[in-house]
C-alpha cells in the first residue's frame, strides 16, 4: 500500500477518502497550539499570529534549543503530541475560526471536535505519543515562533515538516471517532473484568 | 576532597543521570516493552510499537530527551541517618535539576501557580518533589528519579471510600481510571495502586507504587494476587498501545498499602506512561555511585 501524504494548504477534497484507523502522513506546515493559544483565541478573541486556513495544528509542546550564532532561530529536540482532550472545549470553535484542517494529538477528542470535522472537513489524528524524537526528526526547519512570551512549551513553533507521521486518523469528516468507537467495547470489557474480579476480592467479611 | 567540592560531584552526578534517564528507559521496563510487543497481532497496535522502538533507538543516538515532556522531576530519597550530605541533599537535587534543563536539554516545565509564569528552569516553589525516608543505622543513599510528565499525571485519582464499598469499590475505582483518562496517558500503562486511610496517604503510595521495579510482587499475599487480577482484568479490556485497542493494556499494576482507619478505605491510583523514566541510584558516605535501574551505562 502506497503512503498516504497530505500536503498543505489541505482541500477538502484531500480528506473525503480518509477514515478513522487510516494512517496518513504530512507534508508542509505544522504548527504547535495547545491550552492557552486555545484560550486566547477563543476566550479572549486575540486572533493567531499565524494563518492555519487549510493547515495543520499539533498538540504538542516542544523542547527546542536555540541554534548559537543566530538571533532568533530554534533546531527541534523533541516534540510529541500532549493530551487532546483539554483543548476538547475550545476545539469545535477554533476550527471554525481558523479553518485548519488537520489537528494532531493525542488520545481522542469529543462530540464538539466530531460536529466540526463533519461540518467544516478537518480531520484528528494521533501521532504516537512519547515518540518525540522521531517527530522532531520530521522537522525540517523551524521556520519562526509567536507568541514567545507563553514560554517554551506554549509557543506556536512554526514547524516545516516533511512525510510527518505515523498519524492515526481518530476523528474523519464523516462523523466517526475511533477513540468513541473503542471505549464502548472497552467499557463493556471493563464491566466483565470488574465482576470477575470482584469474586476473588472480599477480604472484609 | 571539601565538602563543597564532594556537593559539587554529586550535583554533575545526579544531572548527568536526569540527563540519562530523560533519554533511556530502565531495563525492566524496556523488557517488558518487548514482551507486550511481541504479543500483539494487529498491524495498527504492531505498527506502533516499532515507532515507539524507533524512537528509542534516536534518542540514544542523538542523545536527547526520549519523550518531549520531561516532566516535574521528582525524587523519593531512603536516606540512611548517617549520611554525611543528608542537609544539603534538596540544593544537591535542585541544582541537578537547573543543570540537566540546560544539559539534556529538558522542556521548562514548572509554572508556578497563581503568578502563572515559567520559571524557565524546570525548579519553582516547591519543585522539584522530594519525599524523604530515613533509614536507621545507614550511611548511604538511594534515590529513585521520575519524570512526571503531564499525560501520565492527569489521570491521578483519590478517594475515600466506606469500608462497605470493600475491595470490591476499590476495583471499580481502578478500572473506572482506565477507561477514562487512563486511556490517554499512553498505554501500555504502569498502574500503581495505593490503600490506605486519607487520600494523602493513599496518593503517595500510588506513587511510590510506580518506583518499585516490574515484576516485583507486594509482600502480602492477598495483595499480591490482587495486583494480578487487576492486571489480568485491565489488560482484558484491550487498551492496546496509545489506546488504539490491542491485546494488553498495562505494564504491570503495584499495589502500596499501609494500616487503615477501621472507617474509612482511602485509595489512590497513580499511573506511568510507556515512557517509563524512572531511574534509580544510591550513593555511599564517600558518594561513589551506583546505578541499578539502567545496566551498561556510563555518566
Amino acid at each position: 500500500m502506497s503512503k498516504k501524504v497530505l500536503t498543505t494548504p489541505i482541500k477538502v477534497e484531500d480528506l473525503k477518502d480518509i477514515k478513522i484507523g487510516d494512517v496518513i502522513y504530512l507534508t508542509g506546515h505544522i504548527v504547535t497550539c495547545r491550552d492557552v493559544a486555545h484560550r486566547r483565541l477563543i476566550e479572549y478573541g486575540r486572533s493567531l499570529p499565524v494563518d492555519i486556513a487549510g493547515g495543520a495544528i499539533f498538540h504538542a509542546g516542544p523542547i527546542v534549543r536555540k541554534i548559537e550564532g543566530t538571533k532568533d532561530k530554534y533546531e527541534m529536540i523533541s516534540i510529541g503530541p500532549t493530551t487532546s482532550m483539554r483543548m476538547e472545549k475550545f476545539e469545535k470553535e477554533f476550527i471554525k475560526q481558523t479553518g485548519v484542517k488537520l489537528i494532531v494529538g493525542k488520545g481522542g477528542m469529543g462530540q464538539g471536535t466530531m460536529d466540526a470535522c463533519k461540518e467544516e472537513k478537518a480531520l484528528h489524528c494521533v501521532f504516537p505519543a512519547g515518540c518525540a524524537v522521531v517527530a522532531a526528526t520530521q522537522v525540517e526547519e523551524i521556520e519562526r515562533q509567536e507568541w514567545m512570551d507563553l514560554g517554551m512549551p506554549e509557543t506556536l513553533w512554526v514547524c516545516r515538516v516533511k512525510e510527518f507521521g505515523p498519524l492515526i486518523v481518530s476523528i474523519d469528516t464523516h462523523g466517526d471517532n475511533l477513540f468513541e468507537k473503542n471505549k464502548i467495547v472497552f467499557n463493556q470489557k471493563k464491566d466483565a473484568a470488574i465482576t470477575e474480579i470482584s469474586k476473588h476480592v472480599s477480604f472484609i467479611k | 576532597m571539601s565538602q563543597e567540592k564532594q556537593v559539587q560531584s554529586m550535583i554533575d552526578v545526579m544531572s548527568k543521570f536526569i540527563a540519562l534517564f530523560a533519554k533511556k528507559l530502565p531495563d525492566d521496563v524496556e523488557k517488558k516493552l518487548e514482551e507486550l510487543s511481541k504479543h500483539e497481532t494487529s498491524p495498527l497496535a504492531k505498527s506502533v510499537y516499532e515507532t515507539m522502538f524507533l524512537n528509542q533507538k534516536l534518542a540514544m543516538e542523538l542523545n536527547r530527551p526520549c519523550c518531549q515532556d520531561t516532566g516535574v522531576l521528582q525524587f523519593f530519597v531512603k536516606a540512611g541517618e548517617n549520611f554525611p550530605y543528608l542537609g544539603k541533599i534538596e540544593h544537591i537535587l535542585t541544582q541537578a535539576v537547573i543543570d540537566a534543563t540546560v544539559n539534556a536539554p529538558l522542556r521548562h516545565n514548572s509554572v508556578e501557580t497563581f503568578d502563572e509564569y515559567n520559571t524557565g528552569r524546570n525548579v519553582g516553589t516547591g519543585t522539584p518533589t522530594i519525599f524523604w525516608e530515613i533509614v536507621p543505622d545507614q550511611d548511604d543513599i538511594q534515590i529513585d528519579g521520575y519524570m512526571a510528565g503531564g499525560g501520565c499525571s492527569l489521570p491521578g485519582k483519590a478517594m475515600v471510600l466506606m469500608p462497605g464499598a470493600g475491595y470490591e469499590g476499590v476495583t471499580q475505582f481502578v478500572l473506572d481510571v482506565m477507561t477514562s483518562y487512563g486511556l490517554n496517558a499512553c498505554p501500555p500503562l504502569l498502574v500503581g495502586v495505593g490503600i490506605a486511610t486519607s487520600v494523602e496517604t493513599a496518593a503517595l503510595l500510588s506513587k511510590k507504587a510506580l518506583m518499585r521495579p516490574l515484576g516485583t510482587h507486594n509482600t502480602n499475599e492477598r495483595a499480591a494476587a490482587m495486583e494480578k487480577l487487576l492486571e489480568d482484568g485491565i489488560n482484558s479490556i484491550g487498551l492496546g498501545p496509545q489506546g488504539i485497542s490491542g491485546n494488553a493494556s498495562v505494564m504491570g499494576v503495584h499495589i502500596e498499602n499501609t494500616a487503615r482507619h477501621p472507617s474509612t478505605i482511602g485509595v489512590a491510583v497513580s499511573t506511568g506512561c510507556w515512557s517509563h523514566r524512572r531511574g534509580h541510584i544510591r550513593f555511599d558516605k564517600d558518594l561513589n555511585y551506583t546505578i541499578t535501574s539502567h545496566s551498561g551505562v556510563s555518566l
